[in-house]
């Protein structure tokens, strides 16, 4: 058998894998990365890009709809309606473009891509096939591998994905509109998804086993998410477990909190409960690195227990986020080209692209308190602030929390329309170790939604002036 | 804060336990990662013993000249986070290290425990590598509670204001500086954090003046031209100055081998020295058109091969210089294999590679064998079997050779040939001054089996067929 040999060999072509491929490449590192489907990973082609494309479709239809009644705007529009096909070639056509630039980014810094899926041999060496059927796998060594194969999408044991059953991925390129869509789980998934299907005109009920929706955030934060849930129609059972189909298989069973059984009918029933680390169907098990739980266990370099066995993004386990797998890449790949580097962000930052947005960065007023931090926490709402106005969504706040004794942000959090956009100076403030001060004597353009973070800021130093 | 314990590593090859030869760092000290603590040697090599993180040392595990047992603690360092001992898991504590760190100026190192190397070692074979501690035995862990409570109160002072000062090699300017809490991340932006990494520096030990706390670019830059400040500026002319210092070097590791050898040598060994003129003209002639001519493929001759040669040939009628002699059995081994002995300069000290064999190897092969072993034994990587069973020695110090030397015997053997430098002398030939390569060899014997004469009669037929190199080859 032939064998290919490389530095380093980066399992994986998402967000942290390709990231630590252009920076190693960068430094001088011969690399190889292997990819069995289209680069970009799940944020690319099935997660982060795709889901905004359809949110940012739905809502566009859902303001010329909204249009077609009585508007304050004075716009009237008539008859508007959705080519569904178009808008799923549209998206795929972000995606595709995207994806494409990942893939001129790694050959412009020339990049090796291996298109095939691979299994681990040892520490050092995996066997690259094209699918199931191929009997003449590529042998690739590298003298570092880089494990960055993602997460996958979680079931539900009692009702697998297939038929009505369907999971985020098939959500995100549907053929059809579905009458009535059951969205088991009421994390950031199911909602931004079951928000984009109640806008394009399905009746949407949202099944969540927790007392509230959004339930890894805080209640105050995630009111006015649930304020706009109901204003846009979409059903919302909280306290209740799916149990399966029904025998005919067209409505999902759910029992309430009190035991109660009953039966929701649906087309189809979106399973968004969650992802897992990638971590079987690739002979991960041989190396038998230590874990953490499901995730692999590594330090605060990205080590794994054994040595030059790296491991990046979601396959490391929570928090599953992009940025924070392509951080860690670009770490590993500046720390095997010898330059000393450690994982220590300040803060990473986290958006809900709901309806309105929720973001939160560093500690909230509960992890604070429970850190043992005596803490000065101020919220100020959109309603008071004027672009929030000219925008027509007055929902939400921005919330500051710093330590008592020396005015340190430790915390940012918010929620109302387009405030992910505010995760920037949350994070840029927290990784800075910003004071209220600091944030306060900065002058921030008027009229934007970021007044509201000086404002918040000159609340808790208990001088605000536009409230 | 927590404490993270380095263990002597397994070196390989079956070793068990280890001398440690030296410290490069004391307690109180600040040390990188990969920095290089201690230097171990075996029978066979010096090893160094790098740090796995970065922090302050708390105790040594051992003092220089104490043999130690592998996965017997080497080192306790404090880290930021949580180390690999956990608090109230602790084991034996710094075993063998009470006497080093106790009067070292911490006050807050833990003196409590006398628990012996091999006991450490036992304990530790139960706390697996990455220190999930499984609890050991009940009574030492009791003990050990309030010492431990001690140490972590002291370390919290000891950590914010006073560290950074005592780091700066004692010119105890600490800047007015927010205090940090224990435990306490330290602040730092990103690039700052960046720069800290690069240079190697933990800025958890490092003041921050900035609002809050925050640890500036300029902390960062006045903490490391503090740690790097040299001495006070001297007196007003240092080329004349008053010495007063002194330092005491222990002979450890390989320094106390070679001691003992050599005094083992001289004491046994009645040795006489005898020393020849040789005529190397000839010799060099041929030396000099071999390496022209081969050099280049088969690598360049030095005196070295022909030498060895001419030993070679030269013990076939002087077997009692070719031998062992072991005086209390009163046994005296004549060997028909010449083992050659070439004693090298190493950074640690003399070492005598062997050369197995000699007599099968042409003036190339012997040449090649020469330039590995010396290497070997330089990096300290020369086995056993390399450095030891020679049957007569080679001692050559090249252009420092002098004009005369007084080898000492590599005991048990009877027989040491010292090369002397070689240089153009004007001789006389035939009644007229000729210039030649002339170059000494100073040889000592064992007088107790080697008489004069024997001794005179060997090295004169050494001389012989350098004089007239074409003998090297037909006999």
């Amino acid at each position: 058998m032939d064998i290919q040999h490389t530095t380093l060999l980066v399992i994986g072509g998402g967000p942290g894998g390709y990231i630590t491929a252009i920076r190693a490449a960068q430094l001088g590192i011969a690399t190889t990365l292997i990819e069995g489907e289209q680069l970009g990973g799940t944020c690319l082609n099935v997660g982060c890009i795709p889901s905004k494309a359809m949110i940012h479709a739905a809502e566009a239809f859902h303001q010329a709809h909204h249009f077609m009644g009585d508007s304050t705007l004075g716009i009237h529009v008539e008859g508007a309606r959705i080519d569904i096909g178009q808008t799923v070639r549209w998206k795929d056509g972000i995606v595709a473009r995207l994806t494409g630039g990942v893939g001129a980014l790694l050959k412009k810094h020339g990049v090796k891509v291996v298109k095939g899926w691979a299994t681990i041999v040892d520490g050092k060496t995996v066997d690259v096939t094209k699918d199931q059927a191929d009997t003449k796998p590529v042998r690739i060594q590298g003298e570092h591998i880089v494990l960055a194969t993602g997460s996958v999408e979680l079931g539900l044991p009692g009702m697998p994905f297939g038929g009505r059953v369907i999971s985020s991925t098939q959500a995100l390129s549907p053929d059809s509109i579905p009458k009535k869509l059951v969205v088991v789980g009421g994390g950031y998934i199911g909602l931004e998804l079951g928000l984009v299907y109640r806008k394009l005109g399905s009746d949407v009920t949202v099944v969540e086993a927790q007392d509230r929706v959004l339930p890894l955030y805080d209640e105050e934060l995630t009111k006015p998410v649930a304020a706009s849930l109901r204003k846009l129609g979409v059903q919302v059972q909280l306290g209740s477990k799916v149990q399966g189909l029904n025998s005919a298989g067209d409505a999902v069973r759910v029992q309430d909190a009190a035991g109660r059984e009953s039966e929701l009918a649906a087309d189809q029933v979106l399973v968004a409960i969650g992802r897992v680390p990638h971590t079987h169907g690739w002979g991960l098990e041989k190396l038998m690195l230590a874990m953490n739980g499901r995730a692999v266990k590594i330090d605060d370099q990205c080590r794994t227990s054994m040595r030059n066995v790296w491991a990046i993004g979601d396959l490391t386990g929570e928090p599953m986020l992009a940025h924070r797998a392509m951080a860690q890449g670009e770490m590993v790949a500046e720390i095997i080209s010898g330059k000393r580097r450690h994982f220590a962000p300040a803060a990473i930052a986290a958006v809900c692209f709901t309806d309105p947005e929720v973001v939160v960065a560093g500690q909230t007023p509960t992890d604070a308190a429970k850190a043992g931090l005596d803490c000065i926490t101020a919220q100020f709402p959109f309603a008071a602030n004027g672009r929030a106005m000219t925008l027509e969504s007055t929902d939400g706040f921005v919330r500051v929390v710093a330590r008592r004794d020396n005015h340190r942000i430790v915390g940012w959090q918010a929620v109302g329309a387009g405030v992910s956009e505010l995760s920037t100076a949350f994070s840029h403030s927290l990784e800075m170790g910003a004071t209220l001060e600091d944030v306060a004597g900065t002058i921030h353009a008027h009229p934007t939604l970021g007044e509201a973070v000086q404002e918040a800021v000159l609340r808790a130093l208990g001088h605000a002036l536009h409230i | 804060m927590g404490i993270h314990i380095i263990k002597m590593p397994d070196i390989g090859e079956g070793i068990a336990e280890v001398e440690l030869v030296a410290w490069h760092v004391k307690v109180g000290d600040m040390v990188a990662e990969d920095q290089i603590l201690a230097d171990v040697m075996t029978d066979k090599a010096t090893v160094e013993i790098p740090s796995s993180v970065a922090g302050k040392v708390l105790a040594l595990g051992g003092a220089v000249g104490q043999v130690m047992a592998v996965g017997s603690e080497v080192i306790r360092i404090e880290v930021e986070g949580a180390g690999n001992l956990k608090p109230g898991a602790t084991n034996a504590a710094p075993a063998a290290a009470a006497p080093v760190s106790a009067p070292a100026g911490a006050p807050a190192t833990p003196t409590a425990t006398a628990a012996s190397v091999s006991s450490s070692a036992r304990s530790n074979e139960q706390t697996p590598a990455h220190g999930e501690q499984t609890p050991v035995r009940a009574e030492p862990v009791e003990a050990l509670r309030p010492a431990q409570g001690e140490r972590k109160s002291g370390s919290a002072t000891a950590s914010n204001g006073a560290a950074p000062a005592r780091h700066g090699n004692g010119n105890g300017k600490a800047p007015a500086a927010l205090v940090r809490a224990p435990g306490d991340k330290p602040i730092a932006s990103p690039s700052v954090r960046r720069q800290a990494w690069d240079l190697g520096v933990e800025l958890q030990f490092v003041p921050g003046t900035g609002t809050a706390g925050r640890i500036t670019h300029e902390d960062l830059q006045a903490y490391v031209a503090r740690a790097a400040q040299a001495q006070p500026a001297g007196v007003a002319d240092q080329r004349y100055a008053q010495r007063l210092d002194e330092q005491t070097i222990p002979v450890i590791g390989l320094r106390r081998k070679i001691a003992q050898k050599m005094q083992e040598a001289k004491r046994r060994i009645p040795h006489f020295t005898y020393v020849e003129e040789v005529d190397m003209t000839e010799l060099e002639a041929l030396r000099v058109k071999l390496n022209a001519q081969h050099g280049k493929e088969r690598g360049r001759l030095t005196v070295l091969p022909f030498l060895a040669r001419a030993m070679v040939l030269a013990v076939r009628s002087h077997p009692e210089v070719n031998a062992r002699y072991d005086d209390e059995a009163a046994v005296e081994t004549r060997f028909g294999a010449v083992h050659l002995g070439i004693a090298t300069q190493t950074q640690g000290g003399l070492m005598v590679p062997v050369i197995r064999h000699a007599e099968t190897l042409d003036l190339w092969a012997c040449a090649a064998e020469v330039l590995r072993l010396s290497e070997a034994a330089r990096s300290g990587k020369a086995t056993r079997d390399e450095l030891t069973g020679s049957t007569i020695t080679i001692t050559s110090l090249g252009a420092l050779g002098g004009i005369v030397s007084t080898p000492v015997i590599n005991h048990p053997e009877v027989a040491i040939v010292g090369v002397n430098r070689m240089v153009e002398r004007p001789m006389v030939r035939n009644g007229v001054f000729v210039a030649r390569q002339m170059m000494n060899l100073s040889s000592s014997f064992d007088h107790r089996v080697v008489d004069g004469m024997n001794a005179a009669e060997f090295v004169q037929r050494i001389r012989g067929y350098l004089e007239c190199p074409a003998t090297l080859f037909v006999e």
